[in-house]
């Protein structure tokens, strides 16, 4: 009896994922050089988050020839954007076989209220969250894989690492609770109990969490994985850096090795300049991207 | 007996878990001095292109055929398996074909009848997995998916294109400590 895209399946390439760098690129070359440094995976888009930042307007879905020239160029797992809640923009990106959705607040929200029913997919989806209760709502709609939304195009890891710690300091706590006092824990966290009850037994979430958003160096890559994350998203960090490829190649060393300060280090010697970098603090709130998501 | 787990990039920990569970000490191998003293190694799964640099960067490859020459158990998994092959390390006489199955939506679970494993078929768990393109004659092919070998034995090479870690059946990782004792 064979069964395709049930949960393990899913969550089986999130494994795959860990201790590994995904990478965003805009173009098949792009691609290409990501995979030639090691990267776990690319995501393909059209604009970056620091362009999607710079540019305004509604920021969608790719086009489809654009996605289907970077799964031409490379053989390691390419992943797509869908708008939060545009189930359509999955089913269009599910037709094209990409490995892994991400449903997006980088992109423009498509839905006030809902995200979309990841069940039905195939694909596996990968969502962003700031806090326990996100996390636990994602998985319960679906999700097979959790990242921080930290606060992408900005270069910034600051609120990476408060969403990391937010959702690591939660389940520790979880952890502490007895039976009945889980119940109200499920309700303030506003989770589907069983899963935070799962989480309190297991101290960890029932998915891989891996970081994105504002990771531009091997030290943010080491920081977010002594943090717990599980593999790191790098999105205009390399490409909207001086010199890329290097770049691409040190974040992948710092991610194997970032346990190792004296290696984190060797891979941080001579990368140029990063990304053109934004204070997070200094945005105004209309500007912030993770407030996106319910 | 210490088992060694090749921890460049890939579901390392998983593997690492269940060798505890069975009674293994583990240690994570990222540098050639990491293989001292072991007494087996486990290449896990993960993208097979990021470990094929990750072994270059590192200078892992003499030290890995090296250690395959000393006869120690190696234990391949999905990409493990794809690192052993003639095209990769070329410690098996195998030739493995990548993503052979199609990209995610194409993976899948499945049922295996195993020849030297005992109770009900293991289920098996492919990830955008490889199988064996064609094989030696010193390699013995232990199961096949669509007529084509996801399973392969070559001395104290043990070779598998899906993943017994992610489940809870632990019964090939057990075999493979069998062999680790035995030596």
């Amino acid at each position: 009896m064979r069964d395709e895209a049930t949960f393990r399946v899913k969550v089986g390439l999130a494994e795959m994922l860990k201790g590994g760098v995904i990478m965003d690129v805009v173009t098949p070359e792009e691609a290409k050089i990501a995979e030639d440094a090691g990267a776990a995976a690319v995501m393909a888009l059209e604009r970056v988050p620091a362009d999607i930042r710079r540019d305004g307007g509604v920021a969608r879905m790719s086009d489809p020839v654009m996605i289907k020239g970077i799964q031409e160029a490379v053989s390691i797992p390419v992943m797509a954007k869908a708008r939060i809640g545009h189930f359509a923009e999955a089913q269009v990106l599910e037709s094209l076989q990409v490995d892994f959705i991400d449903e997006s607040e980088v992109l423009t929200p498509a839905d006030h209220a809902h995200h979309i029913d990841k069940w039905p997919f195939k694909v596996p989806f990968v969502c962003g969250a700031t806090n326990l209760g996100e996390a636990l709502r994602r998985i319960g709609e679906g999700a097979a894989m959790i990242r921080s939304k930290g606060e992408a195009g900005t270069g910034d890891i600051v609120e990476a690492v408060r969403h990391l710690r937010e959702i690591t300091g939660e389940i520790r706590k979880l952890t502490m609770l007895d039976e009945a006092e889980l119940f109200v824990a499920a309700k303030e966290l506003r989770a589907p109990y069983d899963l935070v009850r799962k989480t309190a037994q297991d101290g960890t979430l029932p998915v891989p969490m891996f970081c994105a958003g504002g990771i531009a160096t091997p030290a943010d890559a080491s920081l977010v994985m002594q943090l717990g994350a599980q593999a790191v998203f790098v999105g205009s960090g390399i490409f909207k850096s001086e010199d890329p490829a290097p770049r691409a190649r040190a974040i992948v060393e710092a991610t194997t090795h970032y346990a190792d300060p004296a290696r984190v280090a060797a891979a941080s010697e001579g990368l140029g300049q990063p990304m053109q970098s934004l204070e997070t603090r200094k945005l105004e709130e209309s500007e912030l991207l993770a407030g996106r998501g319910w | 007996m210490i088992v060694g787990v090749l921890a460049l990039q890939g579901d390392f920990e998983a593997h690492a878990r269940v060798l505890t569970e069975l009674g293994a000490e583990v240690r994570e191998v990222r540098v050639p001095a990491d293989l001292e003293g072991l007494d087996g190694l486990v290449m896990p799964g993960g993208e097979s292109t990021t470990m094929t640099l990750g072994i270059e960067r590192e200078g892992l490859g003499d030290p890995l055929r090296a250690f395959a020459a000393t006869g120690a158990p190696i234990f391949g998994t999905c990409a493990g398996l794809i690192m052993l092959d003639r095209e990769h390390l070329g410690i098996m006489d195998i030739t493995a074909r990548r993503n052979a199955f199609g990209r995610q939506v194409r993976s899948f679970e499945a049922d295996l009848d195993f020849p030297d494993i005992d109770g009900p078929p293991v289920r098996a768990v492919f990830i955008r997995a490889p199988w064996i393109d064609d094989a030696g004659p010193e390699v013995e092919i232990l199961a096949e998916v669509d007529g084509h070998p996801v399973a392969a034995r070559q001395g104290s090479l043990f070779v598998i294109s899906f993943h017994p870690e992610l489940g809870d059946d632990t019964r090939l990782h057990a075999r493979f400590l069998e062999d680790v004792r035995a030596r």
